[in-house]
């Protein structure tokens, strides 16, 4: 299977801690990621390492054979990476509209990059004296990311030009997603797109995420609710204090001693018995890791 | 080489005043995260007590001290009920901006109660020389050494061991757990306050009586001069702040000695805005820092805006295009037109601090470059006037965004600071190029506005071409703000990192709102140049950029109508009432402070 991202020894040390210590990580085209840990254990750091929000200290990212470690996070953007933020990170005063239209920011042609300086100013031309080719796109742009959020059934469309902060939080979770999917991603990073949503919205995210799948969509995707994680994943990549600590299909993982250990110390991990799609296990994770702290 | 030492003595001298004034600057931001800009007018107050103690009541020089601290103790107290605590829970640029509205309203209090003019402050120092080693050291230079050494102890003291200054550590490491530990985060910032305020009192006494001079207006220059320390030594660092003060006073002594005092303040905020660039965390911290905390809130306040029909804002403009039909008493029609002018930079400052979140207080900059620009192209090259001013417009649009674009990497209270020392910085070269500029005798004989070859002379035939121009640029910045600019720019103000993440690219975008807000504000310029046939560098100085920001939250934050309404309310409104020029700035400061305590979104509601 050809490799979508390689990740190579990433290191990055916030003084004396270090968040990612050394993390390989491969994700093939069209495959399904979920990686697991307990609070702190580099997960996010990872993500912003991968997008670009951060600068590793070592190692190396590349994407589809490109090197793009330390490339900036709108360069990620134009290689149509998208990512979700783990405590939301809606635009609170645009529409639910404008959200999911900056998501396809990069694929707007009045926006081309162009030449330095003069494309903006091509591009500022266009905006002012444009009439027919940016309302043709914006219009066509409109239609799409109406399509995007009838993903979400009744939830976002009838209040697509209400300003996100008078969203309900699990509206507001549903706008990111939306507008990281306008981005018409190659991969799309997840960092727990289900965090403080009650099961039954829980299990609304997964039958999208299931379906997103289903289209070929690479998927990395953070997660506590392990449930959802060892239904959806085609592989997981468990981490702990900033390193992996197991690697490997839901059923491989499950039972791996490590992987216990560093959850719970005891029992299963995501078993039958996290029925209400991690409803259970998230608050004892928590418990779990305030506790090793 | 005595000079040389002669050199450094000042240097160090004036270095150890400013570290008084940027100690507390630095003591504000650690516990309050804010950049107190009333610290220079409470220096003046420290100063004028000085004054009251020493030429009418009398003092000695220890009760004179004792004075000046307790009144700008409390003065501080004062500042920090009024300007910071009610707004605990504002946005982050709030209380910012409060203390500029109280920096306003004491500068021009202080100016009504002592008149405008400098007076002398006589210092109660014995006029005493000593030459050590071919260095000539004067009695006030000890003394001030002395204060400034005895201040840094007592400081250093109350830090460390005291239940107060350990709670002010706490704070200042971290404010919630501070709170949650039980320190009292009130007393902490009131005590800080009085500290800082105290501090920064005394370092008025004390530059009163080094120079033998004060006067009000030495307000603002503290305030940058304490800030561009501060900067200097890493934000919120109080032991950098005293480095970044000796620092600072040594550059400009030597400077002035290679180069002359015009050149003084030039170096301090070239300074500035390197630290800023290069160390933005200040000279001692390392520059590999934690990445910016997500950011929760945004920067202007939810709000829904007053939406007006097209059928209203047609009526409107209509009305405002037939009044001269109506009106014809020319005080008027000029007072509206200077209102049109504002508008225009309104609209600039609106689009850019507004919709983009750049908060720019040095935006009168803009108004600068466009009035010399056009003025020169007329009087030099004889270009025809409308010509200059279009040609004024790009021009302001490419230089403005150029001598911004070293900012666009800062972000929140630092794009405030740099912007201020840029727009300082235009207006120091406007003054010392003179060669082009013709330095400070400014330029004269700009020609009128001719329109087909006719002057505009008539005030009716003035008021319809700026209002013509101002809607013009309304409707454009309309037409941007509709356009997928619009939320564009919007993303960016709301949180830089998730719009980057979806690939927009801030420099890019901040530059198109500077280039299109500096070809509005150029346009300004140019045509108050040449409406007045005179300009020199203090014709559109920093006050006007603070009167342009109220205009914008008074309208409300990247409002275009807001900005058009505000500039009328504040500009138009106190002229026809004939509230003269003091109590006008007065008024302008207490507007601002109402507006960020009781309307941050301004009277149209924020875009
Ligand atoms: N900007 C930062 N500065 C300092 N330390 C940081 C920073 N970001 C993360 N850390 C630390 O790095 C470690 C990993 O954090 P990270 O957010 O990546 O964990 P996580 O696995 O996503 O945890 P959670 O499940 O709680 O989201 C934590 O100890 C955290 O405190
Ligand atoms: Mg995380």
């Amino acid at each position: 299977m050809p490799k979508l991202l390689e990740v190579r020894g990433l290191v990055r040390r916030f003084g004396g801690l270090t968040a990612v210590d050394g993390i390989d990580l491969d994700v093939a085209e069209g495959e399904m990621v979920s990686v697991i840990g307990p609070n702190g254990a580099g997960k996010t750091t990872l993500f912003n390492l991968v997008t670009g929000l951060d600068h590793p200290d070592d190692g190396s990212v590349r994407l589809a054979g490109e090197d793009v470690t330390g490339l900036a996070p709108e360069a990620l953007a134009r290689r149509r990476v998208a990512r979700t933020f783990q405590h939301g990170r809606v635009f609170g005063n645009l529409t639910v509209m404008d959200n999911v239209l900056i998501g396809a920011h990069t694929r707007l042609k009045v926006a081309r990059p162009g030449w330095p300086i003069l494309g903006a100013v091509a591009e500022l031309g266009r905006a002012l004296f444009g009439v027919f080719e940016p309302a043709v796109e914006e219009y066509a742009l409109k239609a799409e990311a109406r399509e995007i959020l009838k993903l979400f059934g009744d939830r976002l469309l009838p209040r697509q030009d209400q300003p996100a902060y008078s969203l309900s939080y699990a509206n507001r979770r549903r706008v990111e997603i939306a507008r990281a999917l306008a981005l018409k991603p190659r991969i799309l990073f997840l960092d727990e797109p289900t965090a403080g949503m009650n099961p039954t919205e829980t299990n609304e995210i997964m039958e999208i995420v299931r379906g997103l799948k289903a289209t070929g969509l690479t998927i990395v995707l953070i997660e506590h609710k392990l449930d959802m994680v060892m239904r959806l994943s085609d592989r997981i990549v468990v981490m702990d204090d900033g390193a992996r600590i197991a690697e490997g299909p839901p059923s491989a993982v499950r039972h791996d001693p490590k992987v216990i250990a560093a959850y719970l110390g005891h029992g299963s991990v995501g078993g039958a018995d996290d029925r209400a799609a991690g409803a259970v296990a998230e608050p004892r994770l928590k418990a779990v890791a305030g506790g090793r702290a | 080489m005595t000079s040389f030492l002669d050199h450094t003595i000042n240097g160090l001298v004036v270095g150890n005043i400013y570290a008084l004034l940027a100690v507390g600057l630095a003591l504000i931001f650690g516990v309050s995260r804010l950049i107190n800009f009333a610290h220079g007018s409470v220096y003046v107050v420290g100063a004028y007590v000085g004054l009251i103690a020493v030429a009418h009541l009398k003092l000695p020089l220890p009760l004179t001290i004792l004075a000046v601290v307790v009144g700008t103790g409390a003065l501080g107290i004062l500042i920090e009920r009024v300007g910071l605590r009610p707004l605990a829970h504002s946005v982050r640029i709030a209380p910012l901006l409060a203390t500029i509205g109280i920096s306003f309203v004491i500068d021009q209090l202080i100016q009504l109660t002592f008149s405008p003019d400098p007076q002398a402050l006589p210092s109660l120092v014995p006029d005493w020389r000593f030459t050590v080693g071919g260095v000539t050291v004067g009695a006030l230079d000890l003394v001030i050494a002395g204060i400034g050494v005895t201040s840094a102890a007592l400081l250093y003291g109350f830090l460390t061991f005291t239940r107060l200054g350990w709670a002010v550590r706490a704070t200042a490491q971290d404010r919630d757990a501070a709170r949650q530990m039980g320190v009292d985060v009130d007393a902490v910032n009131r005590a800080v306050f009085a500290i800082a305020s105290a501090l920064g009192g005394l370092s008025g006494l004390l530059v009163g009586m080094y120079y033998n001079y004060i006067s009000p207006a030495m307000s603002f220059q503290a305030t940058l001069k304490g800030i561009v320390a501060e900067v200097v030594g890493g934000v919120g660092n109080v032991p950098g702040a005293v480095v970044g003060s000796l620092l600072l006073g040594l550059t400009e002594s030597y400077g002035i000695a290679l180069l002359g005092t015009t050149y003084r303040n030039l170096f301090a905020f070239v300074l500035l805005v390197l630290i800023l660039v290069l160390k933005p965390n200040g000279l001692f911290a390392s520059n590999r820092q934690l990445p910016p905390e997500p950011m929760t809130g945004t920067f202007v306040a939810p709000s829904r805006p007053l939406k007006l029909p097209a059928s209203a804002l047609a009526g409107l403009t209509v009305a405002a295009f037939a009044l001269p039909l109506v009106v014809t008493t020319p005080y008027v029609l000029q007072t509206l037109s200077n209102a049109w002018l504002y508008a225009m930079l309104g609209l600039s400052l609106t689009l850019v601090a507004g919709t983009v979140g750049q908060v720019s207080l040095g935006h009168a900059a803009l108004l600068a470059i466009g009035g010399y620009v056009s003025a020169l192209l007329a009087v030099d090259l004889g270009l025809p006037v409308m010509l200059a001013i279009l040609a004024a417009g790009l021009a302001t649009g490419a230089i403005g965004t150029v001598l911004v674009s070293p900012a666009f990497r800062l972000r929140g209270h630092y794009v405030s600071i740099a912007t201020l020392a840029i727009g300082e910085i235009v207006g120091l070269v406007i003054l010392n190029w003179e060669s082009v500029t013709r330095g400070p005798i400014g330029v004269s004989g700009i020609p009128p506005i001719e329109i087909a070859g006719i002057p505009l002379y008539s005030a009716a035939a003035t008021y319809w071409f700026t209002l013509a121009v101002m809607v013009v640029l309304a409707l454009l910045q309309a037409k941007l703000l509709a356009s997928h600019l619009g939320r564009t720019l919007r993303a960016i103000r709301e949180d830089d990192v998730a719009a980057r993440s979806h690939g927009i690219a801030l420099s890019r975008y901040k530059a198109i709102a500077f280039g299109f807000g500096g070809f509005a504000a150029g346009i300004s310029g140019a045509i108050t140049a040449h409406l007045y046939s005179y300009i020199n560098h203090e014709t559109f100085n920093a006050q006007i950029s603070i009167l342009a920001l109220t205009i914008v939250i008074l309208g409300g934050m990247g409002n275009v109508l807001g900005a058009i309404v505000g500039s009328v309310a504040l500009i138009g409104l106190p002229e026809l009432f004939r509230i003269t020029a003091e109590y006008r700035i007065l008024i302008y400061g207490i507007a601002l402070l109402l507006l960020v305590r009781f309307r941050p979104q301004g009277l149209l509601g924020t875009v």
